[in-house]
């Protein structure tokens, strides 16, 4: 319900007064994000398939960064945090942290995780 | 009583208000999809009976094997036609903001085609819902309804609120073409399409982890 | 009256502190149409006001079924299904229905004040909270007229509210309800943080922000982290109670540990959520009624921060007593101390305000002295639940009762009468009546701990919570029977006050922009404020601008007191009226309804909603400014 306001409620002039300019870097990063992103994912589902590395206690540490990178990249790059305020960054990392927080404590008590020896 | 100029639209940050408030829904949102992804983890492995979703089940019963129930192939395709849909936002945010501005040559006439972004980030938003819809479907033929398990219970839910976000998105995205085809997108606009392409943006990095989280980790 | 209030101005104000009797009153009146389409954040703050003191009186009355029905033993004024059904409406009512939308009222009206705001950053969002609080109150809150009312406590916890065990409809009232108020809430949240964020007067940096709008910051975060949890807990339930989902179902592996740690997760915060506000508004009364700045300011808002996210570290205290082995009790336990340190620093604060000040007992201070001397003894008997063997002795006994009564009657609604006697004279422009505020100030003290003390014994004799009735010969009936004394005084205390609100409104004595000589921005403008607030959005160079403030300050407070224009003469944009956003909150209750209705509804509902968000989001928030 944030969107509360309509999209012709302030005129171009206040817009432009707000100073929305360029919130992003541009194509040439966006399709090198891309390829990144894919390439993630590629060794992601590759790695599912290596009954080997499965069994390994590399696969969930590996899985879990590299699901880490592809979040971080996004919120960086596509919702261009590395370019915007200060503030957003801190409304959105304040949350995040507390909710990751959250959820290790909440794997810990239904016993998923175990303190000394890792997930 | 410096300010002489009467405005209603004072801010103290020099950022737009809509902005801040959808970066603190999204930092809601993430309580919200903690919530429901801790539920399915703690959940995992706990279900009584099958089908599972990484190891076949046999039921004693009627001795009819099930299989490991998750599809990891269309899964992959759905996680990258979702990761193909942010970067045609990106795209549809920056052609918006640049509209107006001399295109020297095909590329950036394809690039500044706002219309043609939105509609791609659509698509690809639609393909992705296709995919969870084949995917559901196949589920409840093979024997998994939200009512058997677990496992069902918790997959269906966090998955289907994702999904619910993936179409308010869509929805949000066509009103925004039906815009764009009815006057014209232009850097006025930038701040609408910014917001909406935050949220899409958000609705996909849920998307990274619960790919993580829910289908590659057994 | 009138003389009393001037000699609280400090000298040194007098000059620039216009009559001290004005003639008339000016408020604008408002049609029916008015109210309902409002979009102005001080008629939703009054209307917030309003709703909220109702629902008190609907709590307030339940509560006097519960102690006339264990006044003695083996009573049975009501029957035990329908006790069920008022004990858990009287512990959903105060906490979703009274306190939390009191706080929004002062949010509403006062915090835009506050930070020199003509309004919030969403004034259609905010209408849209408050029609939604409206209607989900009353939906929750109807069904007990018709012997259908929820009965699975205020925490619900499974399986007992799962529809093995509680087929009828009451808890389907209950796990909707309680989702829609959610979104009231989280809406409201949004709407806050944008607005404390982004719409502060020149120069009102954080660091001289006024403390009640700190502690409202702080809330709102939590408001925004804690809801989504609880929203997903009542969804599960809500999906196993119609859907057949298994969440909670043990049979089927399910664990109904889960919804305790969700509700926690979310019922924690929650109770900071219920008593910062508190804190916020003794921290604005007790500075006034001192003459004298908030002693230890920075502090004050640090530790109120630290609180907040503190508060998300402790919910499992709430849960000692299902065994969670002795590491998580011990990191609870200890995070649960910890949080008892910012908050005992914010009491020795507030004595620190009064220590060396000139303390003027007025109703507004003495409940706020009030608020602190009983917050106190509610939080040490929270410490004591720190504890995970002693919290063992006291889980679900009147122990408990007692304790959460005195951080939630004796910190929050003292607190919240205090800001209501205090700004009561901005809201409408008049004074309350000393005489009968120092009654219902005193009735109220003394009757609190007639009610509440005593609990603590019959607690710790072993009288569980919730229980219908007893046998005689335990040793509960004398403290039963001064707890039901005590409940019958604070109805009399609450009358008073009641009868005194609705006559001061029509024939208080003219207040005046500043009748209390308080030092922030919301006393530099007239009783009632007009429209748009301030007629020249002040710049602040101090945290007490009225007490503290440069020359230009004071000058442009005497521009914005004495202002009678309108908004058009001074080309002022005010936000239309409109009545979009009461039609999408009605719809969403319908949608909701669907789930008893029937499920086509909720197709119906959702369309009807969607076009009502299309109406409002396609048209314009205000005229086009030329």
């Amino acid at each position: 319900m944030d969107h509360s306001q309509s999209h012709s409620a302030l005129t171009p002039a206040q817009e432009a007064a707000a100073g929305h300019e360029h919130t992003g870097p541009g194509w040439s990063v966006y399709w090198k994000v891309a390829v990144v992103l894919t390439l993630i994912t590629v060794g992601e589902v590759w790695v599912y398939y290596i009954p080997a590395f499965v069994a390994s206690r590399m696969f969930l540490p590996t899985l879990l960064t590299l699901s880490a990178v592809k979040f971080v990249i996004v919120v960086l790059f596509y919702m261009h945090l590395r370019y915007d305020s200060k503030l957003f960054r801190v409304l959105f990392t304040g949350p995040l942290i507390i909710a990751c927080c959250t959820l290790m404590a909440l794997l810990f008590l239904f016993g998923h995780l175990h303190l000394g020896h890792g997930g | 009583m410096s300010t002489a100029t009467v405005s209603h639209h004072y801010s103290s940050t020099g950022l737009e208000n809509r902005k801040i408030a959808i970066w603190a829904f999204i930092g809601s949102e993430c309580m919200l999809f903690v919530s429901l992804i801790s539920t399915y983890l703690i959940y995992k492995d706990r279900s009584v009976v099958g089908p599972y979703p990484h190891t076949p089940w046999t039921d004693p019963s009627t001795g009819h094997v099930y299989h490991a129930i998750l599809n990891i192939p269309v899964t992959s395709a759905s996680t990258f036609i979702l990761l193909m849909s942010s970067l045609a936002m990106v795209l549809a945010l920056s052609a918006v903001e640049n509209k107006g501005k001399p295109q020297h040559n095909l590329g950036e006439r394809i690039l500044g085609n706002s219309k043609l972004w939105l509609f791609m980030t659509a698509l690809l938003g639609l393909g992705f819902l296709g995919c969870q819809a084949y995917e559901f479907t196949s589920f409840v033929n093979e024997g998994l309804t939200i009512k058997t398990n677990l496992f069902g219970s918790t997959f269906f839910t966090l998955t289907g609120f994702h999904g619910a976000h993936v179409t308010a998105g869509v929805i949000w995205i066509l009103t925004m073409l039906f815009i764009d085809f009815k006057r014209g997108l232009g850097p006025s606009d930038a701040l609408n399409v910014d917001i909406m392409a935050l949220y899409w943006h958000f609705v996909d990095v849920i998307w990274v982890a619960i790919f993580t989280l829910v289908y590659l980790i057994r | 009256m009138a003389t009393t209030v001037i000699d609280t101005i400090p000298a040194h104000l007098k000059p620039f502190v216009p009559s001290p009797t004005p003639a008339t009153v000016t408020t604008e009146k408002s049609t029916i149409w008015g109210w309902l389409t409002t979009t102005d954040h001080k008629k939703i703050g009054t209307l917030y006001l309003f709703t909220a003191l109702f629902f008190f009186l609907v709590g307030g009355l339940e509560a006097e079924i519960i102690r006339a029905q264990l006044g003695g033993p083996n009573r049975h004024l009501v029957s035990a299904e329908t006790y069920n059904q008022i004990f858990t409406m009287h512990g959903t009512t105060m906490i979703f229905l009274a306190i939390m939308p009191l706080s929004a009222a002062f949010f509403n009206f006062i915090i835009p004040l506050q930070i020199g705001a003509r309004d919030v950053a969403f004034p259609r969002l905010n209408a849209f909270s408050y029609w939604v609080y409206l209607f989900g109150g009353l939906f929750i809150s109807i069904p007990i007229l018709f012997g259908h009312g929820p009965n699975g406590g205020w925490f619900g916890y499974v399986p007992l509210t799962t529809r093995a065990y509680s087929a009828g409809i009451n808890i389907d009232f209950w796990v909707i309800g309680l989702q829609i108020l959610g979104i009231s809430s989280l809406a409201a949240g949004f709407n806050f943080i944008t607005t404390i964020i982004n719409l502060r007067a020149p120069g009102m940096s954080l660091m001289r922000m006024p403390v009640f709008t700190w502690m409202a910051f702080v809330v709102q975060f939590m408001v925004i982290l804690a809801f989504p949890v609880i929203t997903i807990a009542l969804f599960f339930l809500m999906m196993d109670r119609f859907f057949g989902t298994q969440f909670y179902e043990v049979a089927a592996g399910g664990d109904p540990l889960l919804w305790q740690h969700l509700f926690w997760i979310f019922g924690h915060p929650e109770v900071y959520i219920l008593i910062l506000p508190a804190f916020g508004l003794v921290s604005e009364v007790l500075p006034t009624f001192s003459k004298k700045p908030l002693f230890g300011y920075p502090v004050m808002v640090y530790s109120g921060i630290l609180i907040g996210f503190l508060g998300f570290g402790v919910w499992a205290h709430h849960m000692f007593a299902v065994g969670m082995g002795p590491v998580a009790d011990s990191v609870f336990g200890v995070t649960t101390m910890l949080i008892a340190i910012p908050t005992g620093v914010k009491i020795f604060n507030w004595i620190g305000t009064i220590a060396q000040g000139q303390f003027k007992a007025t109703s507004a201070s003495l409940f706020c002295v009030g608020m602190v001397a009983l917050f106190t003894i509610g939080g040490i008997s929270g410490v004591m639940h720190s504890s995970p063997p002693a919290d063992l002795q006291q889980t679900d006994s009147y122990f408990i009762v007692a304790h959460f009564h005195y951080v939630m009657f004796g910190g929050s609604i003292m607190g919240l009468f205090g800001g209501i006697y205090y700004y009561f004279p901005k809201f409408f422009g008049r004074l309350l009546n000393e005489k009968l505020g120092k009654w219902h100030f005193w009735l109220t003290f003394i009757g609190m701990n007639l009610t509440f003390f005593p609990m603590h014994f019959s607690g710790m004799l072993g009288m569980p919570r919730r229980i219908y009735t007893y046998d005689a010969g335990q040793g509960w009936e004398v403290f039963n029977h001064i707890s039901t004394i005590g409940a019958y005084l604070l109805a009399v205390a609450t009358a008073i006050f009641i009868y005194n609100f609705f006559k001061s409104r029509v024939s208080g004595p003219a207040a005046g922009p500043n009748p209390w000589g308080a030092g922030t921005l919301e006393w530099t403008i007239p009783s009632p404020p007009p429209v748009y607030n301030f007629a020249v959005l002040p710049t602040v160079t101090s945290r007490y601008p009225l007490w503290e403030g440069k020359q230009a300050d004071i000058e442009g407070a005497r521009i914005n007191q004495q202002s009678g224009k309108t908004a058009e003469q001074l080309g002022i944009v005010i936000p239309y009226s409109t009545i979009k956003p009461l039609l999408a909150a009605a719809f969403m209750i319908i949608m909701f309804s669907g789930l008893i209705v029937g499920h086509w509804l909720i197709l119906v509902g959702a369309a009807a909603t969607v076009l009502a968000l299309y109406g409002w989001l396609t048209s314009p928030l205000e005229p086009e400014h030329h």
